[in-house]
């Protein structure tokens, strides 16, 4: 089998879920890449060493800069002439693209696998992970989205893949590309981070959650996340967010910090190595997954173990 | 400008799902089914659009089974002004709905369609791409806010680094994000008055679409358990846990 992977690129190199989508595909065949961009070719030549690729196709265009879906799909659809497995990672581009190129190829889609159980058979989570299906696919080609932290990384060094450029038929003249809020930060990035420290709703403002989450997570060079409780009420912005409408994490430490625990959350971050919880409430359910649980108020112990590190 | 939103009825968030034994699916019987959560802020914004004079009609639509006729009468009771449902009792993959969707945009001519990204039973986040692909329309998924100007929506969505805004042609398609809206309570005399407005109800073979499934489930599993850990004492403790693993 031949498989098409979504490369994420900043144009100069590949993102970590690129290498973990990179394993899911060779559990099903050959590995070519898609690096679609603007001025991208630095970021195909560090997709062509990634170990385990045998191609990598380069469709470099303006109208690609932003990885708009009407413009991105009918693209993959024509590179689908000669693949028989598309997969992205499932970030917001691979989520947004994925299906559409799916639908123009009339294949149902496969989202979020966790496992390849063969050619056709994969699992992946329903119901915000509260249960784990076994799906097989009945189409003549496969359109995949693979989420990150059930696959190791591939090597991101070691291959020597030739690259092909591609052409594409650029701009479908339906949408364009406004600007971007991006965060800008000097931490670790949440999905591929070692260590995380999160905070939830008892951090009751932006200012206290400053105030108790960033030194921590500054001692422990660790990236910040929040609940959805926590985002939702204007302490830090979206894209913080951990838990099953936002981002899946499975750090070696996973620290929460005055989070409850519901299930949202915990789809979240469940598959994290260590999971640390500290809250004055020992019922929560956090702690029901928790690997070391401190019952504690949060204003003294977080700023405690923060001095004593 | 018309508004099409597409509403699910799936499992109350509330309710904490139970694999079957036999391990064929999600227990449903005697649970709770409330309007997907997505979809829900899919109806408030059309008709957050509708009272700011840009819409001026809203068709809910749902496929499902006749219970989700009660799915719909929620949405005529927030403000939807008829609905149609696709009546159906077997389970509908996003690629077959987006079908039927495609056929009704046909008959209905929406200038917007704005749907949940993604439905809390089978997680897909389907829908949306693949009806915007099947009509060639642009996208715009994970809003967290639509503004129209015009012959224009801008769409800001929630990507993984932030914000980001495009501008798509209308008619176009909008999938919703948690924190586009607050969608409303219905109000008793609006649940009243929402019995009298028309809903139709059709079958997939109306508009001529196969509905067959594409994948196979093969089996529904428990995920893996985690077991609670130890409290510890005091942050002294946790210190020296911390500094076992490495971190400190």
């Amino acid at each position: 089998m031949k498989t098409l992977v979504w490369v994420e690129h900043d144009n100069a190199s590949v993102k970590d879920a690129t290498l973990h989508t990179v394993t899911a595909a060779a559990k099903l065949g050959e590995v070519h890449l898609l690096v679609a961009g603007s001025g991208c070719r630095a970021a195909a030549e560090a997709a062509a060493k990634i170990a385990g690729v045998a191609k990598v196709h380069l469709a470099d265009n303006a109208a690609y800069e932003h990885a708009l879906a009407e413009n991105v799909a009918p693209l993959i659809v024509d590179l689908m002439g000669h693949h028989d497995a598309f997969l992205a990672p499932a970030t917001t581009t691979g989520k947004n693209v994925a299906p559409r190129v799916a639908a123009l190829l009339d294949v149902m889609q496969l989202s979020d696998i966790l496992s390849v159980e063969g050619e056709k058979t994969f699992t992946r989570p329903i119901y915000a992970g509260n249960a784990i299906a076994t799906v097989e696919s009945s189409d003549a080609k496969l359109v995949i989205t693979v989420r990150g932290t059930a696959f190791e990384k591939a090597a991101a060094e070691g291959g020597s893949a030739a690259i092909e450029d591609v052409a594409g038929a650029g701009d479908a003249g339906l949408s364009s590309f406004v600007g971007a809020e991006l965060a800008k930060s000097e931490r670790p990035e949440l999905t591929s981070a070692k260590v995380i420290v999160s905070g939830g709703r008892a951090l009751k403002d932006s200012e206290t959650f400053e105030q108790v989450i960033m030194p921590l997570a500054d001692k422990l060079g660790a990236a910040v996340g929040a609940s959805r409780a926590a985002v939702d009420a204007g302490y830090v912005p979206n894209d913080y967010q951990v838990g099953q409408t936002g981002k899946i994490v499975a750090p070696e430490v996973y620290i929460a910090v005055g989070i409850s625990g519901a299930i949202q959350h915990l789809a979240g971050m469940k598959d994290s190595k260590t999971i640390i919880a500290i809250n004055k409430d020992e019922d929560a359910p956090i702690f029901q997954v928790a690997d070391v649980g401190l019952v504690a108020d949060l204003f003294t112990a977080v700023p405690e173990l923060t001095g004593k590190l | 400008m018309k508004i099409l939103v597409p509403v699910k009825r799936v499992i109350d968030y509330n309710v904490k799902p139970r694999v079957k034994a036999d391990g064929t699916g999600v227990d449903l019987a005697n649970v709770k089914m409330s309007m997907n959560p997505f979809d829900e802020i899919a109806v408030e914004e059309a008709i957050r659009i509708k009272e700011a004079g840009k819409a001026e009609e809203i068709v809910a639509v749902s496929v499902g089974p006749a219970k989700a006729q009660d799915t719909l009468r929620t949405a005529l009771a927030m403000g939807a002004d008829r609905a149609i449902l696709i009546e159906t009792d077997t389970e509908v993959e996003p690629l077959a709905v987006a079908k039927i969707l495609k056929a009704i945009v046909a008959e209905e001519n929406p200038g917007l369609v704005i749907l949940g990204k993604q439905a809390i039973d089978d997680d897909s986040n389907q829908t949306g791409q693949m009806l915007a692909a099947l009509l060639g329309r642009p996208q715009g998924t994970f809003a967290s806010k639509v503004e129209i100007d015009g012959d224009h929506v801008a769409v800001t969505r929630e990507v993984d680094g932030g914000l980001e805004t495009v501008k798509l042609a209308l008619p176009a398609i909008v999938t919703t994000d948690l924190r586009l809206n607050e969608p409303r309570y219905a109000s008793l005399p609006n649940i009243m008055k929402a019995k009298k407005k028309q809903l139709d109800v059709k079958t997939a073979a109306d508009y001529g679409v196969d509905i067959a499934p594409r994948l196979k489930t093969l089996k529904v599993s428990e995920p893996p358990v985690r077991v609670a850990g130890v409290k510890v004492a005091d942050v002294d403790a946790l210190v020296t846990k911390l500094k076992e693993l490495g971190v400190a």
